[in-house]
């Protein structure tokens, strides 16, 4: 890239565009049109920073990279003018610089090892130039020209690689199911259904690298003897929609989608489906159903998707972030990867850092890091210097760990034996001020709303467990409500078809085994301590803090707050419904709630 | 002060209008398993899935009728009534969750005078709680029609909407 050319690189995934990327493109467009700037604009996909979007990655013709944060358009003339004209790095914007790794957020990227998002923020994602500039669709073509079917899906088994969707299966033992069932026609699935609150990887994968998902089918495709796949992806996520559509054009002119692929006598193709919002549908044989343009329910298996899948043929489904690791096996060699990780959980693992962790974004790490590692070195510890509490893994199947497990490391089975599960990669910390019961309550209404109604154990036995878990919260819990919930949880478990069922009491069980203190407050003393459950909190107004500014009176749907200007005001506790409107206006940080 | 993210763009065709439907059913004829995106396109026409509609598209493609409402029922993105101008989503994932989106939804209901699923009187807004839409760095979060705002704290929201308003939302009260 040696035209003398300054490089801007643009984050311009939801994130970044959420954030306000689109107004900071135009002002770095509106600047570039001044000629005053020997520079030119890209886009690219998330870097992972989304704590600081918008983002723009500064490269100079000598190869110095520099990773301004927390943009806006009216920073962006001073920016260019001081690092473009002037030469001079604005240090206080600084997120990142290549000749200075202690700088800013640096130590961010140094804890992690990138290989799903290998290109992620780097490349433009809606340029097939630029991915193949890295290295992009190689593998697919070794794989295709020099590899026999048996010798790729001997690759992926001797990586290690495991199902990223959740369950972990190893996908090479799963590739060899569908390449041995008979049949000619045969699918490959892409699973980009994410479903899981909190969890978000997939989506940045396929905003910020589509052609890795795609050349991972190609190659699975090929490995299973499946000449057509489909990508299943939530219709929640127009711009990963978008860009793979962008992504498949570029493809099929390229022939590396069509007939003939890469000069072989292989066809393959890809079609998109588009999810309706269910997130049963991410299971895989409701996700089947849905393709087929049914009811999204599951069925029970066996037989299997590998034998009997899509129209009644041998499938093979796989995750998002699962696939875009094999263009990287295939590359790099199986072994390669199976240097990273533990004994039996290989390679790395994209998590979702969000809550109460100071930085949130995306993070590659190798398997084995431990929780502590990730939440604090990678994700800078608790936000605003609070105490952490509980870190929720695995979305609605999973579980909340308490600081005691915090050196566990991040692996398949170390994880499911906390009682949590590693799950597609959410992972949100709470402080203090997250009431365990609640966020228990929280994810049995997702489950029980989002219970496709098939099964019993499921449909009533999470309606059963909310209502309990509904009244803990409401201060009515009783005595004998603990070993309800446990009672029912290890029914739930038992007995449902599918795993939304068979996992949906695990956030349950996991709050009630490390943070049991907290049922009892409430139900005992009816007391919540993170003051979040309305009917068992009084709001207070500090006096000392109150400067009578009258900002929450105003606010007060009931009227229930009053006081002379300027002179500390009082809230009614017979009249206030503790709705909480007044805490965020308050300038002065003076209500609390206990 | 009203911004440019005009309502316009999301003007849906009338119901009885029948011209983008028979283009729907032509766009998927003779395809297996098109039932969903058939329903999805009409939905993006039209802005609801009204019963003329659905029996229109029953008669065109020779679904029953019954499949067409059990799908449509089954996933939350199709809906059977209108709604207003303008769609706001406030998420309810887990981070946005314990964010607070929680006081995001009571300023909304509290500001618009309606609750989750209505739409205001004079038909400009409706509000719908949403599971998590994967943007959990920036908690919480609200959409409206296709804008995402982010970190977004509760006194911010009626700016935000003001500038959705056919009137501009009248003056600032803040
Ligand atoms: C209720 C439920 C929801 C699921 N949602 C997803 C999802 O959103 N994405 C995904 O990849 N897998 C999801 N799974 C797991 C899939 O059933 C399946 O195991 C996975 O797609 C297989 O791909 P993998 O082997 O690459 O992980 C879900 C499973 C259940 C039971």
């Amino acid at each position: 890239m040696s035209n003398g050319k300054t490089k801007l690189v643009l984050g311009y995934g939801t994130c970044g565009i959420a954030a306000g990327a689109a107004a900071v493109k135009e002002a770095l467009e509106r600047e570039l049109e001044t000629g005053k700037y020997l520079a030119e604009l890209d886009i690219a996909g998330c870097m992972g920073f989304c704590f600081k979007e918008p983002i723009v990655e500064v490269i100079s013709p000598d190869g110095l990279s520099v990773v301004y944060g927390d943009l806006t358009p009216k920073k962006v003339p001073q920016l260019l003018e001081s690092h473009l004209l002037q030469g001079r790095v604005i240090d206080e914007w600084v997120v990142k610089r290549s000749d200075d790794p202690s700088a800013g957020e640096g130590d961010f990227l140094a804890h992690q090892h990138r290989i799903v998002l290998r290109n992620c923020g780097i490349i433009n994602p809606e340029s097939i130039d630029e991915y193949i500039a890295t290295g992009g669709y190689e593998a697919a073509r070794k794989a295709l020209t020099s590899m026999t079917p048996e010798e790729i899906i001997g690759e992926v088994t001797k990586s290690g690689l495991r199902g990223r969707g959740g369950a972990g299966f190893p996908t090479g033992t799963k590739w060899g199911f569908a390449r041995k069932a008979p049949g000619d026609e045969k699918y490959i699935v892409c699973n980009a259904d994410e479903g899981d609150p909190g969890a978000f990887m997939d989506r940045s994968v396929l905003e910020g690298d589509p052609h890795a998902v795609i050349e991972g089918m190609i190659i699975a495709g090929y490995a299973i003897g499946a000449r057509q796949g489909y990508i299943y992806c939530r219709a929640e996520y127009p711009l990963a929609l978008r860009r793979l559509e962008i992504a498949i054009t570029q493809c099929r002119e390229r022939g590396f989608l069509g007939k003939g692929i890469f000069g072989t006598e292989w066809d393959f193709d890809i079609k998109i489906k588009k999810g309706a919002g269910a997130f049963v549908c991410g299971e895989e044989t409701a996700l089947i159903a849905s393709i087929e343009g049914k009811r999204g329910m599951p069925r029970p298996r066996p037989p299997f998707p590998a034998n009997e899948g899509l129209w009644g043929k041998p499938t093979n489904i796989n995750n998002v972030e699962t696939l875009a690791n094999v263009p990287w096996i295939i590359r790099h060699g199986g072994e390669e990867y199976a240097r990273l990780g533990t004994e039996k959980s290989k390679g790395t693992k994209v998590f979702c850092l969000a809550g109460k962790v100071r930085r949130t974004g995306l993070a590659e790490v190798p398997m084995g890091m431990t929780l502590r590692q990730v939440i604090f070195d990678v994700g800078g510890g608790i936000r605003g210097g609070k105490e952490f509490k509980a870190v929720q893994l695995g979305g609605p199947s999973g579980g909340c760990l308490p600081a005691s497990l915090l050196d566990t490391p991040v692996d398949y089975e170390a994880i499911t034996a906390t009682g949590a599960i590693m799950g597609s990669g959410g992972m949100i910390v709470a402080d203090s001020t997250t009431c365990m019961v609640d966020l228990a309550r929280y994810f049995l209404t997702f489950t029980q709303a989002e219970s496709c109604g098939k099964c019993v154990p499921c449909r009533l036995g999470t309606k059963r467990m909310l209502e309990i878990l509904e009244r803990i919260c409401r201060g009515e819990g009783e005595p004998e409500d603990i070993g309800k919930l446990e009672m029912l949880a290890q029914d739930i478990k038992a007995a449902s078809l599918c795993a939304l069922g068979g996992t949906a009491p695990n956030p349950v069980l996991t709050t009630l085994r490390y943070f049991r203190n907290e049922y009892e407050d409430h139900i005992f003393r009816k007391k919540c301590t993170a003051g979040v459950c309305p009917a068992l909190i009084t709001l207070y107004i500090d006096a000392d803090k109150c400067s009578g500014c009258g900002a929450c009176a105003k606010i007060c749907p009931v009227g229930a707050i009053s006081g002379k200007k300027k002179e500390p005001h009082g809230i009614d506790a017979e009249k206030c419904i503790r709705c909480k409107l007044c805490l965020s206006r308050c300038p002065e940080e003076a209500i609390y709630a206990e | 002060m009203r911004e440019e993210n005009c309502s316009c763009a999301r003007r849906f065709a009338d119901i009885n209008d029948l011209g983008p439907l028979r283009q729907i059913l032509e766009r998927y004829r003779g395809e297996r398993g098109a039932l969903i995106p058939m329903l999805q396109d009409a939905q993006e026409a039209y802005g609801y899935l009204d019963e003329k509609i659905m029996r229109e598209l029953a008669k065109g493609s020779g679904y029953q009728l019954s499949q067409l409402y059990g799908v449509a029922t089954f996933y939350t993105q199709f809906r059977l009534k209108p709604i207003g101008e303008h769609l706001i989503r406030v998420c309810h994932g887990t981070a946005c969750h314990v964010a607070g989106a929680e006081q995001i939804s009571e300023e909304i209901y509290n500001f618009l005078g309606i609750r989750d699923g209505e739409t205001t009187e004079d038909g400009q807004f409706t509000v719908e709680s949403v599971m998590c839409v994967g943007a959990c760095s920036l908690s919480p979060i609200m959409i409206v029609d296709e804008d995402t705002h982010g970190k977004l704290r509760p006194s911010d929201v009626r700016k935000v909407l003001k500038r959705y308003m056919r009137d501009g939302g009248g003056k600032e009260d803040e």
